[in-house]
C-alpha cells in the first residue's frame, strides 16, 4: 500500500460515496490534466452523489455533464486521453455502458496496441452497479465479465471505502483504461444479501476508516477478508459481505478472498489459498453461466489440479435478465451460499 | 503561438440555477395561427422554415386559431380532456403511492399529458406506438384497464407483466403500446423498423417513435433517422422536448445550438416544431405527419416543446439544480388548463362541469388502487415465482429447468 504519509494525517469515516467523492478531489488538486464527465456529473452531483461539489470547487471544466451518450462519452474520453488528459468518466448505471461497448472494446482496449504505443487512453470509467436496489433490469445487472473477456481492459470492483478511494485513484492514475464498477448496494452500507434484516451503515465498520489524503490500493492485489483451512472462496464487490455472513452462519473455516480487481487477477493470492485448503468456492452476483466464476474455477482447476478434494463450485445469479419483482429470489443471497459451502465439504 | 486568444473550452450552463429569477425571455414565440401549413405532400425542401417556429392553434383566450386548427368535434376534445385528467391525478396518486412504500419506482408525465392523449387518439388502432416512460396518456386516451396499470406499478400477483419490468416501463400490445426498455433512444429505430415492414408488406399502418430532448443525444437516435430518411418509412419520430433531462437542461442536448426540429433538415426529413401543451397543436401536427406517412411521403420529425413541471422520476429532487420556481413562469402554460378554456371559450364545458370530471376520476381511482391494494403492493405480494423462468426463449432450455428445479418450484 503506498501511503502518502504528508497527507494521510487525518482519518475520517467514509462511506463509500464519500470515499470515492475524496478520491476524486484529491486527484483534481493532485493532476490539472484530470478531468470528470458524465450524465448528471457536473451542478448537480451526479445520481449517487459521487461527484458532489467537485464543479463548484474544481471549475467548470473540470467536471461537467455530457450529452446522454454513453457512446460519445467514451469516444471523447478516448481522444482527450490520447492527447494527455486523464479523463474519469461516469456512466450512470453499468447497465448503460452498452451503448458505448465498441468504444471500449475496438478502441480503448486496443488503441496502445495496433498503434505500437503511440497512441494510449488512460482513462478511467466509472460505473454503479449491482443489484439489490429494487432497479429492475437496467439498474441492477453485473456486466463484470463482458469486460473482462477483453484483452485491453483493466476491471476493478471495491467491496469497502477504503479500497473503494485507494483503487480509484490507483486506476485514475494507470495508463490504461480502467473499468471501475461500484456496487451501489454497497454505497450507504455493508449488505448481507439479507434484505429483511436491520439497514447497516459504513459507521463502525474498519473500512471504512479512510484517510483525508491521497494513497492508492493496487490493482491487481486481493485482500483475504477472513484466513481459514477448509475452503476458499473467492468473491468481489457486494458478494465479499454476502460471503462472509454466509460462512459465519455455518461456522465453517473458510478463507475469504477479495479479489479486488478481476483483470489484473491476483492469480497467485488464489492458487496459494486454493493449495492450502483443497476445495474452492466462487460467489458472484451475475448470471452463472459464462459469468467470471467460470474463468476462475478454469483458473483453480488447471493450477491447483491435484490439491483439490472436491469439485470447484460457482454460486451466481439465475440465468435469467434481472427480474424487478424476484429481485431476492434472483440474488444469491446466504440461503444458496449456505448450502454450497457445505456441499465444497462434504464431497 | 498566434497572437490570437487561446482555446477555451465551452461548457453550457442553463439560464438559471436555485436562486436565481426566472426568465424564458430567450424563448421566441410566435402568435396562435401564426405558421402556415403546407400540403402534406409538399416537398421537404420547400418547408424548411417549419423546425425554427413553433405550431400553435390556442391563443391566450382558448379560441382555436389558423391553418392548424384541426376542428375537432367537441367530443373529442373532451375525451382527450378526460385522458389527460386522468393521467394527471393518477400520477399524483401513484407518487403518494410511492412515498408510502407501495412501489419501488414512479415517474409522472406533469405538463405533457397533451403529447400521449392527442396523438393516441389521431392514430389508429393497427398503429404502433414506441413510447418513452412519460406516455401514460395514450394509455389512458386508450381505456387501458387501470387496475392493470396499478397492479404493475405495485408489482403484485396480477402484475400483467408478471414482475419482468420495473413499473411505468410498460408494455400494451393491444394498446399499440410497444414495450418500453430503462435504456434511452433504443426503440426509435423500432419504430422505423415496423414501419419498413408495414410498407413492405403493403398494408396501411404507420409507427410513431419518441425520444426526450437528452436522448437525442444517443447514437442510435441518428441511426432511425437514417433510416426512416433513406427507406422514407411511414413512421412519424417525436422528440418530446421538455427542457430537461434528469439535472441536465436541453443545452446538454445541443439546443443552444439550434432547435430540435431542426436536426430533420441534415436527413431531408421534414421536420415541425410544435407547441407540446397545445391538444390541438398536437393533433393537427400528428395528422399532417400521418397523413403524409400513409400516402408514402415517408417520414416526419416532430418536436413537442413542452416544459417538464415536475422532478424527473420518484428518485429527484428539481429544487436542486433549478429553481424551484421555474416551472410557474413557463409561457405555454398548463396543457389541461388551456383545452379546459378552449372547451369553456366555444360553449362546451364549465367550472361545475370541471370538478364533477374530477371528483368522478378521483373515484375511478381510488377504486382501482384499493383492487390493487387488495391483491398485495410492493414486497406484500408479487407474481408467482416460476414466472422468473419463463418467456427468456420461447422455450426453456436446460439452465433454466435445472435451476427452477434447484429454487424447488
Ligand atoms: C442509455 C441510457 N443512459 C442513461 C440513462 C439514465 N437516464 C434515465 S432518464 C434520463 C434522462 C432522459 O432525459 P430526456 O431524454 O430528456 O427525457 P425526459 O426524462 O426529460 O422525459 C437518463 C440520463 C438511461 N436510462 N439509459
Ligand atoms: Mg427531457
Amino acid at each position: 500500500m503506498a501511503l502518502d504519509t504528508a497527507n494521510t494525517i487525518s482519518v475520517r469515516t467514509m462511506n463509500m460515496i464519500q470515499a470515492l467523492n475524496s478520491a476524486l478531489d484529491v486527484s483534481l488538486a493532485h493532476d490539472p490534466d484530470t478531468l470528470i464527465f458524465g450524465e448528471d456529473v457536473g451542478y448537480f452531483g451526479g445520481v449517487f452523489r459521487v461527484t458532489d461539489k467537485l464543479q463548484e470547487k474544481y471549475g467548470l471544466t473540470r467536471c461537467f455533464d455530457t450529452p446522454i451518450s454513453e457512446g460519445g462519452i467514451i469516444a471523447t474520453a478516448i481522444g482527450m486521453g490520447a492527447y494527455g488528459l486523464r479523463p474519469v468518466v461516469e456512466i450512470q448505471f453499468a447497465d448503460y455502458i452498452l451503448p458505448a461497448y465498441d468504444q471500449l472494446v475496438s478502441e480503448a482496449a486496443r488503441l496502445r496496441y495496433r498503434s505500437n504505443g503511440q497512441f494510449w487512453a488512460p482513462i478511467t470509467v466509472r460505473s454503479p452497479y449491482g443489484g439489490g436496489i429494487f432497479g429492475g433490469q437496467t439498474h441492477s445487472q453485473s456486466p463484470e465479465a463482458i469486460f473482462a473477456h477483453i484483452t485491453g481492459l483493466k476491471t476493478v470492483i471495491p467491496s469497502n471505502p477504503y479500497d473503494a478511494k485507494g483503487l480509484l485513484i490507483a486506476a485514475i492514475e494507470c495508463d490504461d483504461p480502467v473499468i471501475f464498477l461500484e456496487p451501489k448496494r454497497l454505497y450507504n452500507g455493508p449488505f448481507e444479501g439479507r434484505p429483511d434484516a436491520q439497514v447497516k451503515t459504513w459507521a463502525g465498520h474498519p473500512m471504512a476508516e479512510v484517510p483525508e489524503g491521497r494513497y492508492t490500493v493496487p490493482l491487481g492485489k486481493a485482500a483475504t477478508v477472513r484466513e481459514g483451512n477448509d475452503v476458499t472462496v473467492l468473491a468481489y464487490g457486494t458478494m465479499v459481505h454476502v460471503a462472509l455472513s454466509a460462512i459465519e452462519e455455518t461456522g465453517i473455516d473458510a478463507e475469504l478472498i477479495d479479489l479486488r480487481s478481476i483483470v489484473p487477477l491476483d492469480i497467485d493470492a488464489i492458487v496459494a489459498s486454493v493449495k492450502k485448503t483443497g476445495r474452492c468456492l466462487i460467489v458472484h452476483e451475475a448470471s452463472k453461466y459464462a459469468g467470471f466464476g467460470g474463468e476462475l474455477s478454469a483458473l483453480v482447476q488447471e493450477r491447483c489440479f491435484y490439491h483439490l478434494k472436491s469439485a470447484v463450485r460457482r454460486v451466481g445469479g439465475w440465468d435469467t435478465p434481472y427480474p424487478h419483482a424476484f429481485e431476492w429470489d434472483y440474488f444469491p443471497g446466504p440461503s444458496r451460499i449456505v448450502p454450497a459451502l457445505r456441499a465444497c465439504l462434504e464431497d | 503561438m498566434l497572437n490570437i486568444p487561446r482555446l477555451q473550452l465551452h461548457v453550457p450552463e442553463p439560464p438559471a440555477r436555485p436562486g436565481d429569477p426566472v426568465s424564458f425571455d430567450h424563448i421566441d414565440i410566435p402568435a396562435a395561427g401564426a405558421v402556415r401549413r403546407p400540403d402534406t405532400a409538399a416537398r421537404e425542401e420547400d418547408m424548411r422554415d417549419l423546425p425554427y417556429t413553433l405550431i400553435r392553434v390556442l391563443d391566450d383566450e382558448g379560441r382555436a386559431v389558423g391553418p392548424w386548427d384541426p376542428k375537432l368535434d367537441p367530443a373529442v376534445l373532451l375525451k382527450g380532456l378526460r385522458a389527460m385528467l386522468m393521467t394527471r391525478l393518477f400520477d399524483d396518486r401513484m407518487f403518494r403511492a410511492h412515498r408510502q412504500g407501495k412501489t419501488s419506482f414512479y415517474m409522472k408525465s406533469t405538463g405533457e399529458e397533451a403529447i400521449g392523449a392527442a396523438q393516441s387518439l389521431v392514430l389508429g388502432a393497427g398503429d404502433m406506438s414506441f413510447p418513452t416512460y412519460r406516455m401514460s396518456a395514450w394509455l389512458m386516451a386508450r381505456d387501458y384497464p387501470l387496475l392493470d396499470m396499478v397492479n404493475q406499478i405495485f408489482s403484485n400477483a396480477d402484475d400483467p407483466l408478471h414482475g419482468k419490468q420495473l413499473p411505468i416501463l410498460t408494455s400494451a400490445r393491444d394498446y399499440g403500446f410497444y414495450s418500453i426498455s430503462g435504456n434511452l433512444g433504443s426503440r426509435f429505430g423500432h419504430a422505423v423498423g415496423w414501419a419498413m415492414a408495414s410498407a413492405y408488406k403493403g398494408d396501411d399502418k404507420i409507427a410513431i417513435g419518441y425520444v426526450g430532448d437528452g436522448t437525442t443525444a444517443e447514437g442510435g437516435v441518428h441511426e432511425a433517422m437514417t433510416f426512416a430518411s433513406v427507406y422514407r418509412a411511414p413512421a412519424i419520430l417525436c422528440i418530446t422536448n421538455n427542457q430537461w433531462a434528469i439535472s441536465s437542461y436541453s443545452g446538454f442536448a445541443g439546443a443552444e445550438a439550434t432547435t430540435f426540429a431542426a436536426r430533420a433538415i441534415a436527413y431531408g426529413l421534414p421536420g415541425l416544431r410544435v407547441d407540446g401543451n397545445d391538444f390541438l397543436a398536437v393533433w393537427a401536427a400528428t395528422q399532417w405527419a400521418a397523413d403524409r406517412a400513409r400516402t408514402n411521403h415517408g417520414t416526419t420529425v416532430i418536436e413537442l416543446f413542452t416544459y417538464r413541471a415536475e422532478g424527473h422520476s420518484t428518485s429527484d429532487d428539481p429544487t436542486k439544480y433549478r429553481p424551484a420556481d421555474e416551472a410557474s413562469h413557463w409561457p405555454l402554460g398548463d396543457p389541461i388548463a388551456r383545452l379546459k378554456q378552449h372547451l369553456i371559450a366555444i360553449g362546451e364545458w364549465d367550472e361545475a362541469r370541471h370538478e364533477a370530471l374530477v371528483a368522478e376520476l378521483t373515484e375511478t381511482i381510488r377504486v382501482a388502487v384499493k383492487a390493487g391494494e387488495a391483491v398485495g403492493t410492493l414486497g406484500k405480494s408479487k407474481p408467482d415465482v416460476r414466472h422468473m423462468f419463463e418467456g427468456i426463449f420461447k422455450e426453456p432450455d436446460w439452465r433454466h429447468i435445472e435451476q427452477r428445479n434447484e429454487m424447488g418450484i
